[in-house]
């Protein structure tokens, strides 16, 4: 069970390179092979989440959430997809058509891209970059730009404004998330996540870098714009934010690169502070799903639980509270290395 | 078991082997009524009875109809749960323009469906079918969230059969 994926990846290369495929043509073929399994997990994933989202918010609010449709109301969310897929696409005459298009496309790739680093078992990564988390960042920031093309470009002024606000969120909280990732990365020196996971091998970093789990938990909820920091569609005072004009199956893209997100930093939280893939038992990645999902269980918890806050609040929690304490992380963890180094460790 | 050509009568003998034959239609309008996104309109005893619905004891949730849209894009089901003043029957009649198709509409109270006390006012529409296309009616004044249900079931075999 443990090599299950790695022996039907060589048993593939194997088969292709049998066809008469040059060993570089294989590679390619699996790439695109790996490319349409994580697109076809996202989706099927995300199936799963929305309904246990649906659920967990039953169970937070003593209710039942979906039950009538299938075991335990599982299906709920396919006849969503269903009616959002079959609805009228409206484009606003006002809007700026080809953003206005691209938006939500550019939303999901950038989504799917972040796979690409993440370690999903015992050499289960596509690629291995020596600059992992670094890349994994620097994408994630990417969606910003997005969630500001679809503001702009629907030319609706809740849009823009959602949109602002984002930007604004999002930027604010990409510095805190970074340097409280910085801490496990001095630990580990270096940014390879394959590497990050096998410096987990006896110990985990939630237990060396507590604060820092909780300023990244913190600042991943504000970069996925999750409940209680949701502030860009903060459906009360701004409709539904940037994606107010979107209908169908152009919202729903965004709502699946949402949840792909979701899925995605869980993955990374679970990489950098929970060890990873490692666990007794169970193959690797088995215990990397596990892990993710607690995580998520955890984001559901937080979003269903407090209520959003201000967007002063917001702003000045970042600069004022989540900044000062990473860095500080980053000044302890730094003098702790050279302390035991200076031990003898 | 290979058919030549589907016939009325086959499709029972195909179901019975495991075989469903559907239309692309049925399929969507299965998945229609039973994803009704409400947007709400309302003044202030019926939207009471809507917020009933949504929490512990009714739990609108369980039919999967508790995704309340705030944009009127996103929105499949109008609930006009109020009178519809002349005041603010352009704000109304704007909403449901935005709403894409298909949409439906649901009178929630008497208010929506005849005018209710309001009926001969000088400034209050006698009902919501004066503006548009009212789908169920649920007269109560103001209905219970089981009356609530019962329309919405009665939208959704509506929905299944057209």
């Amino acid at each position: 069970m443990e090599h299950f994926f790695l022996n039907i990846a060589h048993s593939l290369i194997v088969w292709l390179m049998g066809l008469g495929l040059s060993s570089k043509g294989a590679d390619l073929v699996l790439l695109i092979v790996q490319w349409i399994c994580i697109v076809a997990i996202v989706t099927i994933n995300v199936i799963v989440l929305i309904w246990l989202e649906r659920k967990v918010a039953g169970f937070m609010q003593q209710r039942l959430g979906p039950n009538r449709l299938g075991p335990a109301g599982m299906f709920q969310t396919i006849a969503d997809a269903i009616k959002l897929l079959t609805k009228e696409d409206i484009i606003p005459s006002a809007a700026d058509r080809i953003i206005f298009r691209t938006a939500p496309i550019f939303f999901i790739i950038i989504a799917v891209m972040l796979y690409v680093v993440l370690p999903m078992g015992d050499g289960m990564q596509i690629v291995d970059l020596n600059v992992g988390v670094f890349y994994f960042i620097s994408v994630a920031s990417l969606s910003t730009i997005c969630l500001l093309m679809a503001g702009w470009g629907s030319n609706n002024k809740w849009s823009l404004l959602g949109a602002m606000r984002s930007v604004a969120q999002m930027i604010s909280y990409e510095i805190p998330l970074a340097f409280s990732l910085l801490g496990v990365i001095m630990i580990a020196g270096s940014l390879s996540l394959s590497d990050i996971v096998a410096a987990q091998n006896n110990i985990w970093f939630i237990i060396l870098q507590p604060v820092a789990f909780i300023t990244f938990f913190i600042a991943a909820t504000a970069e996925l714009n999750r409940g209680p920091f949701d502030m860009p569609e903060a459906e009360q005072e701004l409709t539904a934010g940037a994606y107010t004009e979107y209908t169908g199956m152009r919202w729903a893209l965004f709502f699946l690169a949402e949840y792909t997100n979701l899925v995605a930093v869980s993955a990374l939280a679970s990489t950098m502070f929970l060890g990873g893939w490692h666990g007794p038992w169970l193959p690797s990645w088995i215990w990397i799903i596990i892990k993710t999902y607690l995580v998520m269980l955890i984001f559901m918890w937080m979003k269903w639980t407090f209520p959003r806050i201000r967007m002063d609040h917001l702003m000045s929690f970042s600069w004022k509270v989540l900044i000062p304490v990473t860095l500080a992380n980053i000044l302890v963890t730094g003098a702790g290395i050279q302390f035991l180094a200076g031990m003898g460790w | 078991m290979v058919l030549k050509s589907i016939e009325e009568n086959d499709v029972e003998v195909l179901e019975k082997h495991n075989i469903i034959v559907t239309t692309l239609e049925k399929v969507w309008n299965w998945g229609r009524a039973r994803s009704f996104w409400p947007l709400s309109y309302g003044c202030n005893c019926c939207p009471i009875e809507l917020m009933a619905a949504g929490a512990g004891r009714f739990d609108i949730a369980r039919y999967g109809y508790e995704v309340f849209r705030a944009s009127p894009r996103q929105a499949d089901l109008l609930i006009v749960a109020g009178p519809i003043t002349l005041k603010m029957k352009p704000a109304v009649e704007r909403v449901y323009a935005q709403m894409p198709e298909p949409k439906w509409v649901l009178a929630m109270g008497n208010c929506a469906t005849s005018g209710g006390p309001f009926r001969d006012g000088y400034s209050v529409l006698p009902g919501a079918d004066s503006l548009f296309k009212v789908d169920v009616f649920v007269p109560g004044c103001p209905p219970r969230p089981e009356a609530l249900f019962h329309g919405l079931l009665e939208l959704k075999k509506k929905v299944e059969s057209s």
